[in-house]
């Protein structure tokens, strides 16, 4: 169990971020945290699994704790051990190495390493596709194969929690729907935890057990996934539809209102 | 043909000596993209500390070798430590100055503590005249070969095969993702500077044991730059390939056409090379999906 309380964060001594941010994420449950560009998302997960330190951030009130244990001062390869991995916005795959090498890496912290080539395969259940590359330089993978290595990366780890930061940035709707299909798999077959970032509201909610919106460095609302696909405000500016259940373009959504309703 | 033979020989020692000193400051430019300008100096304090032990104190060299290796090894930390991690996130330029600054600083302590004048080297490699496909040679030329070798060969299977070596590579990569891991970037800065540290202080025993020890071996430090330039300052294989072509160039140049053109003709074929290969022979290109 994952909990942030009321957390602020800073970058650079001046730039306030998050502002009194909270959520909880149980074992075993998919949450989905939504919400704009620049709400401070990827802040949030980053303030969680301890990489806001080489970016000069810094967790400046509230706690993070990870079952019962505070985490916020932690360096990034303690909470790694401790059982969280972040999957980061981007892929982030190590381009010069090939797609073994890369699984190697991701399973860097596991102390019986004995057990790593089984592991390897175990993630070649999940995504054929990588193992048909497994000698191939991972810089040269499609979008999509980047994303499946970024994540079988992270199974090698074993953790309990899993963070991705959308997975679904720049790919095809279809390999979306087939790599959303696999991170509900994972959290079912494995019983990982995983807190899940989304720009992609509908299909996020449609795998979560827990949803939280977030605008401007704090929660604004939360919910169960049917509860918040209920309500007005969810429907229009995050989902996109009007009323009427037809798609709308972000566009029609004037700015200022949108601030003043979550705000107020 | 026996001089073209007894010229390629001494020149695969020189390259192979240039090659572990290159993989040194390859593998520091890799890790943490600081050019170390002191990589000529860990040559000089390798081959130092192995006359003190063995020449001064008598040790057998076996243990002489061992015990020098793992001294580089600490001065590498202690660097790293001391001198290279304070400096993280300054500019470039500056850390250029550290480093040269290192070479001076290693340089003034071994003159200090064993003077500047020549000494003769304690050789424990054989050398013996053998005939080799007809020319004579001498064996401490293919010991040193040799010795280079497997350490090439050690370190290659290091990066290929262990997680440690993939995580310096990952780290050479992607530092951010490499951390997002549970990979201690600072540890694996460590490592580069003790790994460089200890392939000079090899490649300084085996220059001490053909030539002697004297300030002059900090010298060879000046070729590794041509050397990485030409393999390409991120790749190792570039590091022994370029070592080596640089070496042979060197002894057949000064063979064939005299002594002084070899100190330039590497830096000749080093600009006709790079007006082809921008990045060096083996430099890593950036890739670009299309
Ligand atoms: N390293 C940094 N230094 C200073 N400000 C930063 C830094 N990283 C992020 N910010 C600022 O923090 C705010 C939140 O950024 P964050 O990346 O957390 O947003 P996000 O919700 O992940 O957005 P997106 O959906 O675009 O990825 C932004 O205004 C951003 O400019
Ligand atoms: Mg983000």
């Amino acid at each position: 169990m994952l909990s942030l309380n009321n957390i602020e964060v800073i970058y650079e001594d001046v730039i306030l971020v998050l502002k009194g941010m909270s959520l909880q994420v149980p074992d075993g449950q998919i949450v989905a945290l939504l919400g704009a560009n620049g709400a401070g998302k990827s802040t949030t997960l980053k303030a969680i699994s301890g990489l806001l330190k080489p970016e000069n951030g810094e967790v400046t009130d509230g706690s993070i704790e990870f079952q019962g244990e505070p985490i916020h001062t932690m360096p990034a390869e303690d909470v790694v051990r401790r059982g969280i991995f972040q999957v980061m916005e981007g892929r982030r795959v190590f381009e010069h190495l090939t797609v073994e090498e890369n699984l190697i890496a991701g399973g860097y912290t596991r102390a019986d390493r004995n057990n790593l080539k089984r592991d390897i395969e175990m993630v070649y259940t999940y995504f054929p596709r990588l193992k048909e590359r497994m000698k191939q330089a991972a810089g040269y993978l499609s979008g999509g194969e980047q994303q499946m290595l970024a994540i079988g990366r992270a199974l090698m780890a074993k953790p309990k929690l899993v963070m991705l930061d959308e997975p679904s940035l720049g790919l095809a709707p279809l390999l979306v729907q087939e790599i959303f299909d696999i991170i509900k798999r994972i959290n079912e077959e494995q019983n990982t935890t995983i807190l899940l970032v989304e720009q992609n509201a509908l299909l996020a909610l449609d795998i979560a057990h827990y949803a939280y919106i977030m605008e401007n460095g704090r929660i604004v609302m939360d919910g169960e996934p049917d509860n918040l696909r209920e309500n007005a405000d969810v429907r229009e500016f995050y989902l996109g539809l009007t009323e009427v259940g037809q798609r709308k373009s972000y566009r029609d959504v004037k700015h200022y209102k949108r601030r003043k309703r979550w705000l107020s | 043909m026996d001089q073209f033979l007894q010229l390629t020989l001494s020149g695969l020692t020189n390259g192979a000596v240039l090659a572990l000193a290159a993989l040194g400051f390859v593998l520091i430019y890799k890790a943490s993209d600081v050019l170390n300008f002191a990589q000529g100096e860990f040559l000089l304090v390798g081959a130092y500390v192995m006359f003190a032990l063995v020449g001064e104190l008598g040790w057998h060299w076996s243990i002489g070798i061992v015990v020098t290796v793992l001294i580089a090894v600490a001065l590498g930390v202690v660097l790293e430590r001391a001198v290279l991690r304070p400096m993280i996130g300054e500019p470039i330029i500056s850390l250029i100055m550290v480093t040269i600054g290192l070479s001076s600083l290693l340089r003034a302590i071994v003159s200090t503590i064993w003077g500047t004048d020549e000494r003769a080297f304690p050789s424990f490699i054989p050398s013996e005249p053998i005939k080799v496909l007809g020319a004579t040679v001498t064996t401490d030329k293919l010991w040193a070969i040799g010795i280079a070798a497997v350490f090439l060969v050690v370190f290659n299977l290091f990066f290929r095969r262990s997680s440690e070596g993939i995580a310096m590579r990952a780290v050479a990569d992607d530092q951010q993702a490499a951390l997002s891991m549970g990979i201690s970037v600072k540890k694996i800065f460590a490592m580069a500077w003790s790994i460089s540290a200890a392939t000079a202080a090899i490649g300084g025993i085996i220059v001490a044991n053909i030539l002697g020890v004297s300030g002059n071996i900090s010298g060879l430090g000046l070729q590794v730059f041509p050397v990485v330039i030409l393999g390409g300052l991120d790749s190792i294989p570039g590091a022994v390939i370029g070592g080596i072509i640089i070496g042979l160039l060197q002894a057949y140049t000064g063979g064939y056409v005299g002594f002084g053109l070899n100190s330039i003709i590497p830096f000749v074929v080093l600009v006709l090379i790079l007006m082809v290969k921008p990045y060096g022979l083996f430099g890593q290109e950036i890739i670009e999906r299309v």
